[in-house]
């Protein structure tokens, strides 16, 4: 049975999740991706080797891709549709999942960790990751399923180059007219978040962007990575790449170390896999202090700077 | 211009949620709040409705219970409120929203349609870019910084290496992040203002929807299980005596990490 995979590119490469979810339709049978962006020779061979015997490739150009992207896919499965369409949480998978199951009729059923072809069943987290919901579709129409990151591994194969198929992009009349006039990357600094030992978080509880200095150079300190909650994300201290969380990154490091971070559900889920997780925070009564290992109660603005002095002095 | 705001009453996020045995889903309480994320779209629109002579209206599908939620916003300086409340609706997936929501603000009129990005208890996530496709307008998404002069929205849309400048004439679905602006409070005259702003109620059948297309029938979706997932276990809680640093050392250690 053929599954679709959608797969956005970021920055010359096939997204992680394109990668994951590639990865895990192989094992069910025929993959094919629809792959949106420039067409990187680099993204092409990826999702090949992940096993993807064919990719459908269209680029939007300077469109904003959603509308064209639905209807370039509901005109491909119109003939034959596939059980499922596969969509990673990014936020252009997000809004092709959102476009076409509108023009298909279709369920979307979200934050997948799990998911069966024949009968169409998924596995979802609920409720911070606290519970997790059986849904079956009833309707004909593939299901569009939206999964979660690190929900599957990706694992490069031996799969060849794909048979690749240029897509023109179809006319959607007035949907279409967003167009992008500039493009702005926010690098970040030191190791990848998604796969560093070490993550160091920080929440609302550092107090203010003057503060946050203390986040990053504790993750130096420790060669990790900087996190952040949705909160400092929204209050403009760090870009939106550094997020973990319901919709930012899920990380599972080995240490995670959460500072003023009172551990709302929507952020739990994003981390609570991780081996060991270490939390800091002043109000003893914090949700995070449920999951960690080892629980501080203490004003970060204590806590950290001496932590920071400690290692400091062991090297 | 018009205004179009999407909003949700949705249980308090400080009460644990539950869900009901029978139906598997969210209990609603009687008293239902704003969600915190649509704060945000309704300020966003009304900036927008002050500085270009506009009208906000608020559209919401909410089953039951009091309508704090909906006052909340009425509060902030919305003109009126439209509420499809129908209880055929309850069960209803995403795609179902979008379409009861769409048709209410189509039968309004709009210029411009304002959404949050996810619900606080809900999160598919999809509803403002399913209203769109329905509507036929472009979905401005992920939006952390919106402007709109003579006709043309631009905003800042958060991408997964930065963001973009996206650039769109109206009508449009704009989809806000938290945080794109800094919600303004009720005042005391805003909320006894509030009290008297009027709540237009339909039903699905009004907006022209059968019994069937809506509710749990109509989601293309069952659920046939619910189950807890083991949940990783406390550890230790310590007081910070001023020592507690060394603590976190020797754990960092033993994870063999430093």
């Amino acid at each position: 049975m053929t599954t679709l995979v959608f797969s956005e590119e970021v920055d010359g490469h096939a997204s992680a999740s394109a990668l994951e979810l590639t990865t895990k339709a192989a094992g069910l049978g025929e993959v094919v991706v629809f792959h949106v962006g420039p067409g990187a020779a680099d993204a092409i061979e990826a999702l090949g080797a992940h096993g993807a015997a064919t990719v459908h490739h269209l680029d939007p150009g300077d469109g904003l891709p959603a509308p064209i992207a639905a209807a370039a896919i509901a005109d491909l499965v119109s003939s034959d549709p596939p059980p499922v369409i596969l969509f990673g949480m990014g936020n252009t998978d997000r809004d092709v999942a959102g476009r076409l199951s509108a023009r298909l009729g279709s369920p979307v059923l979200a934050a997948a960790t799990d998911f069966s072809i024949d009968p169409v069943r998924v596995t979802s987290e609920i409720l911070g990751g606290s519970q997790q919901v059986i849904t079956e579709a009833t309707v004909p129409s593939p299901a569009l399923v939206v999964a979660r990151p690190k929900a599957f591994v990706a694992e490069p194969g031996d799969g060849g180059a794909p048979e690749v198929i240029a897509v023109e992009p179809p006319d959607v009349g007035r949907s279409g007219s967003a167009v992008v006039v500039e493009r702005h990357v926010e690098e970040g600094e030191g190791p990848d978040l998604e796969a560093a030992n070490v993550v160091v978080s920080g929440g609302r509880g550092i107090g203010d962007a003057e503060s946050w200095h203390l986040i990053e150079e504790l993750a130096a300190e420790l060669g990790g990575a900087v996190g952040a909650t949705r909160a400092v994300v929204d209050a403009g201290w760090v870009p939106y790449s550094l997020q973990v969380g319901q919709t930012g990154k899920t990380v599972k490091p080995a240490v995670y170390l959460a500072a003023g971070i009172s551990g709302a559900m929507q952020h739990l889920v994003g981390m609570k896999d991780s081996t060991t997780i270490i939390a800091i925070n002043k109000d003893p009564d914090a949700a995070i202090f449920g999951i960690a290992d080892l629980g501080v109660v203490g004003d970060v603005h204590q806590v950290v700077p001496r932590l920071i002095e400690a290692l400091k002095s062991r090297s | 211009m018009k205004i179009a705001v999407c909003v949700k009453q949705i249980p308090d996020p400080a009460t644990p949620y539950e869900l009901d045995p029978e139906t598997h889903f969210v209990v609603r309480p009687e008293d239902q709040v704003l969600d915190d994320t649509d704060r945000y779209g309704v300020e966003i629109g009304l900036q927008l409705a002050d500085a270009n002579e506009g009208s906000v209206t608020l559209f919401s599908m909410s089953p039951s219970g009091s309508l704090q939620g909906i006052r909340q916003a009425l509060a902030m300086g919305a003109d009126k409120a439209v509420l499809i409340d129908d209880e055929a609706l309850q069960g209803s997936a995403a795609l179902t929203t979008a379409r009861v929501l769409a048709a209410a603000i189509e039968r309004e009129g709009f210029d411009l349609v304002i959404a949050g990005t996810e619900s606080t208890d809900g999160y598919t996530g999809v509803v403002p870019q399913q209203i769109a496709e329905i509507l036929d307008v472009p979905s401005l998404t992920f939006a952390k910084r919106v402007e709109v002069s003579d006709g043309q929205v631009e905003i800042d849309r958060q991408t997964e290496a930065g963001y973009d400048v996206v650039r769109s004439p109206l009508p449009v679905v704009l989809a806000v992040t938290s945080g794109s602006v800094e919600p303004r409070y009720p005042t005391f005259k805003g909320i006894m203002e509030a009290k008297k702003k009027p709540i237009d109620t339909l039903t699905a059948a009004e907006l022209g929807f059968e019994p069937d297309d809506v509710g749990t029938g109509g989601s293309g979706q069952s659920i046939t299980g619910v189950e807890p997932i083991a949940s990783r276990q406390a550890g230790e809680v310590i007081e910070d005596d001023g020592e507690a640093h060394l603590r976190i050392i020797g754990l960092l250690e033993e994870s063999k990490v430093i």
